[in-house]
């Protein structure tokens, strides 16, 4: 597909192109010191000339002398709460005059939306949930709703954070697949380049212009350099060889030391972009006419996770821990055919106190490292 | 538009049966007919109950596949979902989805002798097995069932287990751990029994349910008997919510109990079998 530009000062055309099209604009703003994803009308709520500096256990957003507004690596929230929701209803029951229940379930009503600025690293962790919610024999409705509308504008990054790993991981930092936009951002504007007949629908709306070779050229370069940056490796590069190192090192020491860092709070699970638990209950209303059937994300790390009546099944952290890294980057593999990590680092910056799954990996598999 | 797993079927309560202080059964029929014909089942498969304005469980269908106007819940009363299922009364009415996940290899135990060893109140997913087997003498060889109970004073089903007693070809033996001086039955646990059995037909299938351990106990007596790993089935618990492999709770290691179970052959969980934590 043939490359175009796209200069900063028109990168309004593109939201009401989007606008026009009936899709609901999602994009990166900051919020209460960190860049987040919420409904985006202009294109001066991006977070232009920030950039973000991440350690285990920390987040900061500092200006830089750049007028950018992609330079920053991904924040806490994920392309995830757009399409499997934090909470939501699944469906209603009443009764009606003979005390006969009717069942009505609960769909997808929100237009369809157009995410501005997934990363390579946000459409792994996407192919995945897809895997789980409508690959799979049993499908949800309306993750499937939501996911045949949503139209991606990807962001190749050209900057990664210290606990960014996608390229060990395998999943970026290039977007390669599953856009229907991507964008590169360079000196003055953005290398366009369409992945899909809706894409290309909307590009045609936009003022452009032939990308020249050194903005294609400096564009290939900055992308480069956000694969250098990273330092961060996670061991055997997340690959089946890692889940059975690991599925060996089940009694490992290690567990019982980050057992004793780890506070059980579930962060990690929450901000990562795989996570797929959750668990129902009923709301019924006030009157006692209907009740609504809820789904809300969970975590390994509750107690209530694996409860059956009259036994904890992971009663200590040390358990949890272990479910959940076992889970992502071995067992996962043979549920979904794939890790389930893809290398954004949001569980390291975001745990409280800092844990970092790719020293933990290393910790316990040591003696299996690549020489 | 495709059927939507998440969302129940009506169901309308027949009948209700009170087993014991705490055991009630209750037989449903999905208040849409079509539903109800097609509904098909194999013993060891689940449903998902759902109680008004309360929530969901996971309960094995306890009655034989062969019977299509009705299907048939036992339930133990032991926490939030239950305690109120059993206010229920004939004529009510609950939500149904499933049948959801794996069942007894009752294909493959034709001709066949079959062992069931079950531990505890919890004992559901043999029900249905030991009746469906029951109503085939012809099809099967020898039955023994072994039941383990904590003390004398929980066992239940008594007119179940006398009419099972009677069945040609069938052995029955109830072990108690702790006994009233009137009881019966064995004094001991199940699998000491199990110990002190023989089983002379090669292809024995056995069928395990109960608490982790105690499978754990009689899976190596099986295996020290020279039972193949692969004759061996057991049913596992683990919490669900969703029974479509979306929640993530029923999960042990790679398997989604729910729809890779909760019948499972030995060597497909060996890895992980009663390990603490998984
Ligand atoms: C495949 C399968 C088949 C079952 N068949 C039967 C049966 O035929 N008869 C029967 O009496 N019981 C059966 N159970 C156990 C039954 O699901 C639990 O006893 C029931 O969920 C307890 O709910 P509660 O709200 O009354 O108890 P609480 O202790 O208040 O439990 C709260 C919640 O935790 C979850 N939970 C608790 N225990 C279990 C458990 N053992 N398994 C799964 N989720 C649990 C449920 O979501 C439950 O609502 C089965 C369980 C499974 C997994
Ligand atoms: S485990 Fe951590 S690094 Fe891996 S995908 Fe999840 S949040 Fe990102
Ligand atoms: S079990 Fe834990 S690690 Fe696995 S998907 Fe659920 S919350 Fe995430
Ligand atoms: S019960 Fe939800 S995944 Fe198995």
């Amino acid at each position: 597909m043939k490359k175009t530009f796209l200069k900063h000062e028109h990168f309004q055309q593109l939201l009401d192109a989007l606008k026009e099209a009936g899709f609901a604009c999602i994009g990166p703003q900051v919020r209460d010191g960190a860049i987040i994803y919420d409904t985006l009308t202009t294109s001066t709520q991006l977070p232009w000339g920030l950039r973000d500096f991440q350690e285990p256990g920390s987040y900061r957003l500092e200006k830089t002398a750049e007028y950018k507004a992609f330079s920053w690596a991904n924040g806490p929230q994920a392309l995830k709460p757009y399409l499997f929701k934090a909470e939501e209803t699944l469906w209603r029951v009443k009764r009606d005059e003979a005390g006969k229940f009717i069942f009505e379930a609960e769909y997808a009503k929100a237009p369809a939306i157009a995410f501005i600025g997934a990363r390579a690293c946000d459409l792994a962790a996407l192919a995945i949930q897809d895997k789980v919610f409508i690959e799979a024999k049993q499908i949800d409705i309306r993750y499937q709703q939501r996911r045949e509308s949503l139209l991606i504008i990807a962001v190749n990054c050209t900057y990664a954070s210290k606990n960014c790993f996608c390229v060990s991981a395998g999943t970026g930092p290039k977007v390669n697949h599953a856009y229907d936009l991507v964008l590169t951002e360079v000196d003055q504007g953005f290398v366009v380049q369409s992945g899909s007949e809706r894409g290309a629908a909307i590009l045609a709306k936009l003022t452009l212009t032939p990308a020249s070779l050194l903005q294609i050229q400096q564009g290939a370069l900055e992308i480069q350099q956000a694969a250098n940056m990273q330092s961060k490796k996670i061991p055997f590069n997340n690959t089946r060889a890692l889940g059975l190192a690991l599925m060996n090192k089940l009694d490992h020491p290690r567990w019982l030391d980050v057992a004793e860092r780890c506070l059980s709070c579930g962060n990690c699970t929450l901000v990562c972009p795989t996570c797929f638990c959750h668990s129902e209950r009923d709301k019924p209303s006030l009157e006692a006419t209907s009740s609504e059937h809820v789904r809300e994300w969970d975590s390994c790390f509750t107690k209530g996770h694996s409860y059956i009546t009259g036994k904890v099944i992971r009663p200590d952290t040390q358990s949890r821990y272990r479910q959940w890294l076992t889970h992502k980057v071995a067992t996962w593999f043979e549920q979904f055919d794939v890790s389930g990590c893809v290398g954004c680092g949001r569980c390291i910056t975001w745990c409280p106190v800092g844990i970092d799954l790719t020293e933990e990996l290393s910790a316990m598999v040591e003696d299996f490292h690549e020489t | 538009m495709k059927l939507d797993p998440y969302l129940p079927k009506s169901a309308e309560i027949m009948a209700r049966f009170q087993e014991s202080p705490t055991i009630f059964s209750v037989q449903c029929r999905f208040s849409d007919a079509k539903w109800q014909q097609q509904f098909c089942f194999q013993p060891g498969q689940f449903n998902i109950l759902y109680l008004y304005g309360v929530g969901e469980v996971a309960i094995s269908i306890a009655s034989d596949p062969t019977c299509q106007d009705s299907f048939l819940h036992t339930i133990r009363v032991v926490g939030r979902v239950t305690r109120a299922l059993a206010h229920l009364k004939v004529g009510d009415q609950v939500g149904i989805r499933g049948p959801f996940g794996s069942f007894w290899p009752l294909n493959d135990a034709i001709g066949h002798d079959v062992l069931i060893i079950t531990g505890g109140l919890g004992c559901a997913p043999t029900i249905a097995a030991i009746n469906y087997l029951l109503l085939r003498p012809n099809d099967y060889g020898h039955i023994t069932i072994l039941q383990g109970i904590k003390h004398s004073d929980d066992f239940i089903f008594k007119d179940k287990y006398a009419a099972w007693q009677a069945m040609p070809n069938t052995t029955l033996f109830i072990a108690a751990n702790e006994a009233s001086h009137d009881w019966l039955g064995i004094r001991g646990y199940v699998t000491d029994k199990l110990a002190s059995l023989s089983f002379p037909e090669k292809n024995t299938l056995v069928f395990i349910c109960g608490p982790e351990i105690m499978m754990q106990v009689a899976l190596d007596i099986l295996l020290q008997k020279n039972f193949p790993e692969k004759a061996v089935y057991f049913s596992l618990e683990r919490n669900m919510e969703c029974a479509l492999g979306h929640c993530g709770h029923c999960q042990l290691g790679g398997l989604f109990v729910c729809k890779d179970g909760p019948i499972f052959a030995y060597p497909t969980i060996k890895a992980l079998f009663n390990r603490p934590g998984f």
